[in-house]
């Protein structure tokens, strides 16, 4: 780590001063600084919906700025459209290989696919020209890549080997890489690893964002912590992991407000199941009446397990028990069946339909049981909504509102009292809480609590003080299984909670942060 | 909640130009105005509206059927066939059509659902397909009374009178017989997306599918169930269009398809609704009917017919839009 020091003023490349971004009533950037240096590697992290692929795209030039500074090398950086972006020295590669590259197009004809689209390469095509041109660009990180191949015939991996060198055909200045290891292996990622090194050491400043740990450790010069649009913690040498984590998930974690439920029998059960062949067994059983949070960073099974629980995918070995017996349904509507519900993350994607309004849209799982030969009655559809608005203090005019018309948390209360508009045996919520605020989440915790009772609550959260807020109990998963088990209240030992999310490397170094977390 | 001119035209701006236009028909041509002219229009689009109504149905789960066309010629061919060379009856003539509707749905909800190929396509090919099938047990010629087979004997059988009587007769002398099939067909679909849980949840798919299948519903037997829907209701049209010519042509039903598309897509306009439905549908067609029959009274030659139609599409579909779209944001 060569450049550990704080750099000068001077060798800053990109600077960003007060950048807010603010979509309708949504402020998704509230004041972002930010700068890199040259010969940097500085690793943003944040959770889900903190703000980051909105900075991306702004310094990427997609989306233009609500207001704030950005400054390049020096000069004034407001690029109007992605190539502006290039020119001025900035390249991107983004979350999504396959959104960086041309599948059909030949590797050689994806490497100059800038030069191509900006047209300086001229008005006609010369295959041979074009073939040197591309040696030449792989040749700036040594690879050797299948230059006549089609990009939709190589590995994943390569692939981002690809954009990577596109991305540095221009020469830049800063490299933005967003979440570069999300989909590699260990060795792919090792891989990549060398070639940041190998940027770094050439003076590319570099934007790396993460919130993978090993990445971190790995790589990092400095990082910074953006949560909620409001950068929340800078880190330098020597890092201090933990708190960066803690940075990233919330600086207010804090035992909870809420009265616990009281535990009775076992409702569900996993016996030496496994998510993916790779990852090690785990077995755990939920109780009626307790509400219990999954906690872990994005990307370690959450939703994996939430949804074989739901009958939508495989595990690949284990089994479930449902009130003692055992349980596999092949279909969500089995899952259903059975008192198994589950509101999925996303709720755009995965819960919502916008043609609906709301009462069709808490309706929709249980129409059989809202309709007569068929027939729906409306009137008691209805009825049900107004209750169910009521309960959760949904805000809106009628229960025929359609979904556009609210807001992201009123949506997701919509999406909450759906599952909640009937009684079930176990009930799965995956983020319940994501992008809301404050308020409807507390809405949304307070009705939970209430109906808790009669079932199995399970609550699957990225923020542990989410988890802390509303669970009577947080398991913590990590590299596809359970790794901690932990009762709520004051005996809760944060610091080795934090310690099981973030990983086991920092788990060994639990003695020193056990003085400094909890006070 | 104050309305204000852009959602009135959005609502009722289709109904509006309906209006106008009859009064400019009337105003020209005063005989338009008159219970055989509404026939007229009824009867004219009957057809097509049948084949519209089943559209409907794809386009609700957000697929489309292209080969509705030619499952009405198909069906049409299928019905002389099966009259003139094996002498059936009625019953099962109709039978055999709605099933074989049915089954070209079946399989073009299998390919499209489970062989993963994007539905213009899947149902561009058994369009494909069918219009060559049609042609083979005659070996391309049309079907009629006395016909001559391709083994140079001649066909036996003919159409049943009471086959006939689906196209030609007219109930209480007035309205035709395709012209209440189609209004049946149309209140049966109307209510079934309209009224029961099946016709919901098939909206739902339509809106967003992976939101569906997580609610439980299982998406690919309704999908599969939309073009069977298509599938039967274009084979019905083929049965009326058969009992309307009183011979297997195979020539005719070429429009069918595109006709019928039209008054699905123009369905979108009315009353604001931005979205496939059964309402809509029917007052699209009989929108194109009323047009051709005011024009055809004006003496506008019968060439220009699809210009003016392509011409209401278009609009229509603007309409839809790029209004509706700019109200929602």
């Amino acid at each position: 780590m060569q450049t550990g020091q704080a750099a000068p003023a001077n060798n800053r490349v990109l600077e960003i001063a007060g950048l807010e971004k603010s979509f309708g009533p949504n402020r998704v950037l509230k004041g972002v600084d930010l700068s890199v240096s040259a010969g940097e590697v500085l690793v943003l992290m944040g959770a889900n919906g903190a703000g980051k692929s909105t900075l991306v795209k702004i310094i990427a030039g997609v989306q233009p700025p609500g207001d704030g500074r950005l400054t390049l090398d020096g000069a004034p950086f407001e690029p109007d459209r992605p190539i502006d972006a290039l020119n001025a020295g900035l390249s991107v590669v983004h979350q999504q290989i396959n959104d960086s590259v041309a599948p059909d197009l030949s590797v050689t004809q994806n490497l100059l696919l800038d030069r191509l689209c900006s047209g300086k390469a001229g008005s006609f095509y010369s295959p041979r020209r074009a073939r040197r041109e591309a040696a030449e660009i792989q040749a700036i990180l040594g690879l050797s890549l299948p230059l006549d191949r089609a990009v939709r015939d190589i590995p994943l991996a390569d692939r981002q080997l690809v954009a990577i060198c596109r991305a540095l055909a221009e020469n830049p200045k800063v490299l933005v890489l967003d979440e570069p290891t999300s989909s590699l292996s260990q060795r792919e990622a090792e891989r990549l690893f060398g070639i940041v090194e190998t940027l770094r050491s050439r003076g590319v400043a570099i934007l790396y964002i993460t919130h993978r740990m090993s990445d971190i450790r790995r790589l990092a010069d400095r990082i910074v912590t953006l949560r909620d649009g409001r950068i929340t913690g800078e880190f330098r040498p020597p890092l201090d992991y933990e708190a960066a984590v803690t940075a990233m998930l919330g600086e207010t974690v804090r035992p909870a407000a809420m009265e616990r439920g009281e535990a009775h029998a076992t409702v569900f059960s996993v016996e030496n199941y496994q998510l993916k062949s790779w990852s090690r067994p785990f077995s755990m059983a939920l109780q009626a009446g307790e509400v219990t949070a999954i906690t872990g960073l994005v990307g370690t099974g959450k939703s994996e397990f939430a949804e074989a629980i739901f009958g939508v995918r495989r595990p690949a070995a284990g089994e479930m028990r449902l009130n003692g017996q055992p349980y596999a349904p092949k279909t969500s509507g089995a899952a259903i069946e059975a008192g198994v519900f589950m509101a999925a993350k996303d709720r755009g994607t995965n819960s919502l339909i916008p043609a609906f309004d709301i009462a069709r849209n808490l309706s929709l799982p249980f129409l059989t049981r809202r309709s007569r030969a068929g027939f729906i009655d409306s009137g008691a559809e209805r009825h049900r909504a107004k209750r169910t608005i009521a309960d959760l203090s949904i805000v809106c005019q009628s229960e025929t509102d359609h979904m556009a018309t609210l807001s992201g948390g009123n949506q997701q209360k919509v999406v909450v009292g759906r599952w909640l508009s009937e009684p079930s045996t176990l009930l799965i919520l995956d983020e319940p809480f994501q992008g809301v605020d404050i308020r409807a989440r507390h809405d949304i915790g307070r009705r939970l609590r209430e109906t808790a009772a009669d079932r199995a609550t399970l609550i699957l959260v990225t923020e542990i003080d989410e988890a802390v807020e509303v669970a009577d109990r947080i398991l913590v998963m990590s590299d596809h299984t359970i790794v901690g088990d932990h009762r709520t209240g004051p005996e809760l030992d944060l610091s080795l909670l934090l310690a099981q999310v973030a990983g086991d490397q920092t788990a060994e170094n639990m003695p020193k942060v056990q003085e400094s977390a909890v006070g | 909640m104050t309305l204000t001119v852009r959602d009135l035209s959005i609502r009722y701006g289709f109904f509006a130009l309906l209006i106008g236009l009859a009064l400019f028909f009337y105003a020209a041509e005063p005989a338009f105005m008159s219970v055989r002219s509404f026939v007229f229009v009824f009867q004219s689009v009957a057809i097509t509206a049948i084949l519209a109504l089943g559209v409907t149905g794809t386009l609700v789960v957000g697929g489309f059927d292209l080969s509705i066309g030619s499952v009405a010629a198909s069906s049409m061919m299928a019905a002389s066939y099966a009259m003139v060379i094996w002498g059936w009856g009625t019953v099962e003539t109709v039978m055999l059509c709605v099933a074989f509707g049915l089954f070209v749905g079946f399989i073009n909800g299998l390919i499209i659902v489970y062989g993963r190929v994007p539905d213009l396509l899947a149902t561009l090919g058994t369009m494909f397909l069918l219009l060559g099938l049609q042609l083979v047990p005659t070996a391309g010629r049309s079907i009629a009374k006395g016909m001559i087979l391709p083994d140079g004997s001649t066909a036996t059988g003919s159409f049943d009178p009471s086959f006939l009587m689906l196209g030609r007769s007219r109930l209480f002398d007035i309205v035709p017989v395709s012209v209440v099939v189609m209004l049946a067909l149309a209140v049966a679909i109307f209510v079934f997306l309209e009224f029961t849980r099946w016709g919901r949840v098939m909206y739902a798919i339509g809106s967003n599918e992976q939101a569906s299948r997580l609610a439980g519903a299982p998406v690919n037997r309704y999908k599969i169930a939309a073009y069977m829907i298509s599938g039967g209701f274009a084979a019905i049209g083929g049965i009326l269009l058969a009992a309307r010519v009183g011979r297997g042509d195979v020539s005719s039903g070429n429009n069918l398809l595109l006709d019928g598309v039209a008054a699905a897509l123009i369905g979108f306009a009315v009353l604001g609704a931005a979205k496939p439905n059964a309402f809509g549908t029917l007052v699209g067609a009989l929108f194109v009917g009323m047009l051709l029959q005011g024009l055809t009274m004006m003496n506008a030659p019968y060439y220009t017919q699809d210009a003016v139609k392509g011409a209401v599409l278009v609009l229509a579909l603007l309409f839809t839009f790029a209004m509706t779209r700019r109200a929602g944001s």
